[in-house]
């Protein structure tokens, strides 16, 4: 009977630890999100919250405590950019926070995490100052000149290229960034820029540059325009008979590209983020990730925006479990030391910049249609 | 630089320079009748070019069909725009007007940001227009052919019709002194009505053929083509016609020609041309072809 009562007592005493030790456990990590939800980048800012959504789903918890997920909207200003972060880092105590869509809106949030000592890491914010000279902020996107090392290295070692052109609008930093990046890195590799000729925003005519590079005889031109202007180049490519290849970036990535290219935009290339649902063959991650979308957001396509912020919590998921703390300090240690992390986008390591390394995504227009052709690791 | 080249950058430069020249044309022919910068004019180029992308594109009508229309549907809004913003300031100070155009211009723009969207379309291009000729190494694209005989043909007509008939005349009469010519009989407002439209078909027809050369409709697709226009005319000297031609080709060249000659500096090309247009001011305040009128009060 003793026994019997004693073992009770201990059973008991076991439960109430027991429960008290998952009392303790229980207690929620809470990763801020501030996107634009509402104003003019609501588009991609509710893709990337449909992404860090399908992530939590997928990775609830950590160390033995669950993951809540504070949502707040940044209103695609940068006012309540910087509101919004200093909410969830003040009122909502948050350990770790992800945003946003917009770089502006990215630089106004670190400028705040950056006094409040917790970590971020921003979606799809490629503009290389966001992070720049920033100890807590992170991106799990890479930055603009990162894909025009790429293009260099895609001419020139899977193309076999060797000899190049830029044509960019100067007064555009994004074009001035890759373009620059372009040349310097297609050098090193041991090719030759034959010529850089520049245009400004709104030209519409470019046949004087054009004829120009058809004198100099390169194998590919470089040309980081937006879609519309970068139509109108391969169209007027064409009518003058060049037979040198285009390259562009990602902002040449837009279904009216074809469109409003037509015929012209046969044999084009250009360099996106590596996750695209097209791709012929998906890594394990990215099937995963895919399958995942489909069954969580069945009307929906997948898309990179929806990645990018799968990714941007499963890199602060990755970082807690490796510091085995929750600590803003030892998540921020974490973070800058991400190296290999297998993802739905490739393998992804943080550099001395913050940014996130990974595979370029080529896209190759095909027949009139947008063909993902491979993936290329910038060298240089 | 080889001779072939040479003339592919001639070819390139007589192409867009007429386009300058037909758009200048509008400019020039407003302000020397009103003493108005028509700020609207790049605008109604943008109308014509969206009217031909529907014409076309979205009803299938034949381009000659899609054009006339397009140039007839320009012009009854260029009347409109006269008569709603322009005529009821016609005895305000000048500067009024000017603000009034300015208006009507981002009026313009915005409303077709809100009823064609934003999203640049492309325009299908008549197939025979895009083959070429072949001569050695130069490419001549029939189109880039096509713009400045258009332009030729336009500018024959205009003179005739300024220098040879009786609208023509009373609009020279205007130009001069708007009050003695309502004295000697002739109905203004009409004739300021006329000229408006011929202005506004004229910027139609070069937003038609602008389409053709940059196959791309959008609503700001205007601003540019009308600002470096207006350079055009202002270096020709504003309120001359075959000044409006000259400037317009006189700017094709020069910034083609820059960057022809000067690659590593291809993107200073539109400073090119003020600097040009600067010289030629000082020069001659008035520009090439400019008569030094007295300012009327």
């Amino acid at each position: 009977m003793k026994l019997g009562k004693r073992l009770a007592g201990l059973a008991m005493l076991a439960l109430t630890l027991g429960f008290a030790g998952q009392a303790v456990a229980a207690e929620p990590i809470k990763i801020g999100v501030y996107l634009p939800l509402t104003g003019q980048n609501a588009f991609g800012g509710q893709l990337e919250l449909e992404g860090i959504q399908l992530a939590h789903k997928q990775m609830p918890t950590v160390l033995d405590r669950p993951i809540e997920l504070v949502v707040v909207d940044n209103k695609s200003d940068k006012v309540e950019a910087a509101n919004a972060v200093k909410r969830l880092t003040e009122r909502d105590k948050v350990v770790a926070l992800i945003g946003t869509y917009g770089s502006s809106l990215a630089m106004a949030g670190a400028e705040i995490t950056e006094k409040a000592k917790i970590p971020g890491v921003g979606t799809s914010c490629t503009n290389p100052l966001v992070t720049m000279g920033k100890k807590y902020y992170f991106r799990a996107c890479f930055i603009d000149p990162y894909q025009g090392a790429a293009a260099a290295t895609y001419a020139f070692e899977n193309l076999g290229f060797k000899k190049a052109a830029v044509l960019m609008d100067m007064t555009n930093d994004y074009a001035v960034g890759l373009a620059n990046f372009f040349s310097r890195s297609f050098k090193k590799l041991g090719g030759e820029v034959v010529a850089n000729l520049k245009y400004s925003s709104g030209d519409q005519d470019f046949t004087a540059q054009i004829t120009e590079l058809i004198a100099k005889k390169p194998d590919i031109v470089f040309m980081p325009a937006y879609f519309a202007e970068g139509a109108i180049i391969m169209k007027q490519a064409r009518e003058l008979g060049a037979t040198f290849r285009l390259m562009g970036a990602d902002a040449m990535d837009n279904p009216d590209t074809v469109k409003l290219a037509g015929k012209a935009a046969e044999g084009f290339l250009h360099t996106t983020f590596p996750y695209d649902p097209t791709m012929p063959t998906m890594s394990g991650e990215a099937k995963k990730f895919t399958d995942a979308w489909k069954a969580a957001y069945p009307e929906k396509d997948t898309n990179v925006n929806g990645a990018l912020g799968y990714n941007s919590y499963f890199m602060i998921y990755d970082a807690i479990k490796r510091a085995g703390s929750a600590d803003p300090e030892a998540i921020t240690k974490a973070l800058a030391s991400t190296k290999d992390l297998v993802t739905p986008l490739g393998t992804v390591s943080v550099n001395a910049t913050h940014d996130a390394e990974m595979p370029v995504g080529i896209i190759e227009y095909k027949g009139g249609k947008r063909v993902y052709v491979g993936e290329v690791t910038p060298k240089q | 630089m080889t001779l072939e080249m040479f003339f592919q950058h001639c070819f390139n430069a007589l192409t867009l320079g007429s386009l300058y020249a037909l758009i200048a044309i509008g400019y020039t022919m407003v302000y020397g009748i009103l003493r108005l910068i028509n700020f609207a004019h790049g605008d109604i180029l943008m109308v014509g070019a969206y009217f031909v992308f529907f014409g076309t594109f979205a009803f299938g009508w034949p381009w000659g069909l899609a054009a006339i229309l397009a140039i007839v549907g320009a012009s009854v809004i260029g009347v409109a725009i006269e008569r709603v913003a322009y005529r009821p300031l016609r005895e305000a100070p000048r500067i009024s007007a000017l603000i009034s155009a300015i208006a009507v211009s981002f009026f313009i723009e915005s409303l077709a940001v809100v009823v064609f969207s934003g999203q640049p379309r492309p325009v299908v291009q008549p197939e025979w227009l895009i083959t070429e000729w072949q001569l050695g190494q130069v490419r001549i694209l029939k189109l880039t052919a096509f713009v400045p005989v258009m332009t030729a043909i336009l500018v024959a007509v205009l003179l005739y019709v300024v220098y040879k008939t009786k609208p023509g005349l009373a609009m020279r009469a205007i130009s001069k002194d708007i009050e003695t010519t309502r004295l000697m009989g002739v109905r203004v407002d009409n004739i300021i009505a006329f000229t408006f439209c011929i202005g506004s078909a004229l910027a139609a027809a070069s937003g038609i053929m602008w389409a053709l050369r940059y196959p791309q409709v959008h609503p700001y697709m205007g601003i540019m083509p009308g600002l470096k226009a207006f350079i055009a005319a202002v270096f020709g000297g504003i309120g001359s016609i075959q000044g409006a031609v000259i400037g317009g080709l006189a700017l094709g060249f020069v910034e083609i020609m820059a960057v022809a000659f000067l690659p590593e500096l291809s993107g200073y090309r539109d400073a090119f041309a003020f600097v040009l247009l600067v010289l030629v001011l000082v020069v001659k305040p008035t520009g090439l072809l400019g008569e030094r009128l007295k300012e009327k009060i």
